[in-house]
């Protein structure tokens, strides 16, 4: 690496390499600083008593299963309209593509409101859900709700992005050796692309789990970690707010990083 | 075997325009033409894995025109080998086993017969990334021939080969040919190649079929300046004809005969011959040039002789130029027999 760098400046790109390595340099410490000294700074004690806290454990536990249940929901519908949008050219299909990158440029507080504009009694959609006992308001199914909006883009643009890269021509083989359409994706789509889906498992689960405008306008309770940490940032400050901080993020980390494990190829591909 | 009639094929920036092609049962038929001719696109709507406007297909003696491709029973190898990069040798060669309706004492007959046939009995736990680019072919024509299909499709089967692995798979395909007497349609930008392999070829450029016929004819009676240019006769002139001349650009050439319809005269570089001295006075279509540019091949030498503003090429074997002490801007004469004019 050094003696690269080296003979990049030898050859005349000497300054804008350096530049390079200043900015990254500048822009990992930037990311990690915070993070680093957020998780040293409470003492062990303050953590082992959130880990005691019902309340806490609570929190952080609906949080992951409430943001999981979201990621299944958009594999489960994600899958097929990911699937779609690589392999087929049609009018209109960058309209839909832009739809889907919707809940990413919205703000949060409005997809909240978006959401409650049709599930209140006013609605006939939220009438008629109210009807058959499914409440958004306040509730998990709310949350759930809510999560899905905000993390279905991650994942039907990360298994999308997995579909484009398998050649087509292995389907077309498929094909022609004698497989239906679904028995070339469950035999030649799925084992090569399952990879890309669960990293958009993650994308999607990670990208629920950190929702905090959204939830707080649609169910405030049940109490999600985010707004629990927000709760007693306001309440009791800093430092009772922290220790809640960083077990979640422990506990997303732990998570993603087993399913990063079991994901991971089991030996080089050339 | 394979009846094509009036098909056309519309891509976002392309079209297949009313293709008609015939291919008779065990025949070896090459579909040539540069690249991006459309002739992949002919293989892959034979396979119906792209829809078709308009235009009918049989195969055998079944229309197939609205068949999904599982259902038609065609085999298709291309020329990146398209193995299942998740499955090993023998998985790839089994992949379409399970969807023959033929018993499985007799598709193991067949698996064992083919892998003994390619030579590739040592290589059936390998994983598909450790093969050489000629295996990778064998494997990939194994695993078409395996489903038994009525006909195989080769999309530019030798052209990602290394020179030694092209041999090898242009002579494999050859008596497999020969062996079962498949019907065969290839794909092939390369005249030496379809010379070689096939039977009868047909020439498409931009999508619409220039010149069906046996290989000898098209490469000896080319009908469209295209087809001329695309066989190796690189001098094609526009000429205008009286009796039995053409002249191009004030250049009266003697012709063997006069057909009243052509428009051009094109000749093979070959067949234009170069000498220092006059040749025999009686040597019809002589006439004398300054050499404009030599460019290397190798044991062959491309020579440009300019004469009266027209470009010809000829070629020589290099033993023979540097005999002729040829250099740019030499004098040298230039004939050509009359019966090597081909009118177009």
């Amino acid at each position: 690496m050094k003696s690269g760098l080296l003979s990049q400046k030898r050859t005349g790109a000497g300054n804008l390499i350096w530049l390079s390595v200043l900015c990254s340099t500048v822009i990992i410490a930037f990311i990690l600083f915070p993070l680093v000294e957020m998780v040293t700074q409470p003492s062990l004690v303050s953590l082992g008593t959130a880990a005691l806290d019902r309340d806490v454990v609570r929190a952080i536990w609906l949080s992951i299963y409430t943001a999981g249940i979201a990621a299944l929901i958009s594999m489960i519908f994600g899958t097929p309209f990911a699937y779609l949008l690589a392999r087929h050219n049609f009018k209109g299909k960058k309209i839909l593509e832009s739809v889907v990158d919707l809940p990413i440029m919205i703000p949060h507080p409005v997809v909240g409101i978006a959401i409650l504009s049709i599930a209140g009694r006013n609605h006939w959609l939220g009438h008629f859900m109210q009807q058959i006992g499914v409440e958004i308001m306040g509730t998990t199914t709310g949350l759930v709700t809510v999560l899905t909006f905000v993390g279905l883009p991650f994942y039907v643009n990360t298994a999308k992005a997995g579909f484009e890269a398998i050649p087509e021509r292995l389907e077309k083989v498929s094909r022609s050796l004698g497989a239906s359409s679904t028995a070339t994706f469950l035999r030649v789509t799925l084992p090569l692309g399952w990879r890309s889906m669960v990293v958009g498992l993650i994308m999607c689960t990670a990208r629920a789990v950190s929702e905090f405008g959204a939830v707080v306008i649609v169910a405030y309770h049940p109490m999600v970690a985010p707004v629990m940490i927000y709760e007693r940032f306001t309440a009791y400050g800093l430092k009772y707010s922290q220790p809640v901080a960083v077990w979640l993020i422990l506990v997303c980390l732990l998570l993603f990083l087993l399913i990063r494990l079991f994901s991971a190829p089991r030996k080089k591909r050339t | 075997m394979i009846q094509i009639d009036h098909m056309t094929v519309h891509l976002p920036g392309f079209k297949l325009q009313d293709i008609d092609l015939t291919v008779d049962k065990g025949e070896f038929f090459a579909l040539l033409g540069p690249t991006g001719a459309g002739k992949t696109l002919i293989l892959e709507s034979i396979a119906g894995l792209i829809p078709i406007a308009h235009g009918r297909l049989h195969v055998g003696n079944q229309d197939v025109t609205c068949l999904p491709p599982e259902k038609r029973g065609i085999g298709i190898v291309y020329q990146d080998h398209t193995l299942f990069p998740h499955l090993n040798v023998q998985e790839n060669i089994c992949f379409g086993l399970r969807y023959q309706q033929r018993p499985g004492v007799y598709q193991n007959q067949t698996f064992d017969t083919l892998v003994r046939r390619l030579e590739l009995t040592h290589l059936l736990d390998r994983s598909i990334h450790k093969l050489s680019g000629g295996e990778k072919q064998r494997v990939a024509l194994a695993r078409a021939l395996a489903i038994d299909p009525s006909v195989l499709l080769l999309d530019e089967p030798l052209s990602s080969l290394d020179p030694n692995f092209r041999e090898e798979i242009r002579l494999l395909l050859k008596d497999l040919h020969r062996e079962t007497a498949i019907t065969i349609l290839m794909v092939t930008h390369d005249f030496s190649e379809a010379h070689f392999l096939a039977q009868r070829v047909a020439v498409i450029h931009e999508g619409r079929i220039e010149q069906i016929g046996s290989v000898s004819n098209v490469f000896m009676h080319p009908t469209t300046p295209f087809v001329a240019n695309f066989v190796g006769m690189k001098n094609i002139f526009a000429a205008n004809f009286k009796h039995n001349y053409a002249t191009v650009e004030g250049l009266s050439f003697t012709l063997q005969k006069n057909t009243g319809t052509a428009a051009c005269i094109a000749i093979r570089p070959e067949h234009i011959v170069l000498s220092n001295t006059p040749p025999n006075q009686n040597v019809p279509n002589m006439m004398v040039g300054t050499v404009a540019r030599i460019g290397h091949q190798g044991l062959f030498m491309d020579v440009v002789v300019e004469i009266a503003g027209v470009h010809f090429q000829s070629i020589l074997p290099a033993s023979a130029m540097h005999a002729m002490h040829l250099t740019p801007d030499s004098r040298v004469f230039m004939h050509v027999a009359p019966e090597n004019i081909h009118l177009i």
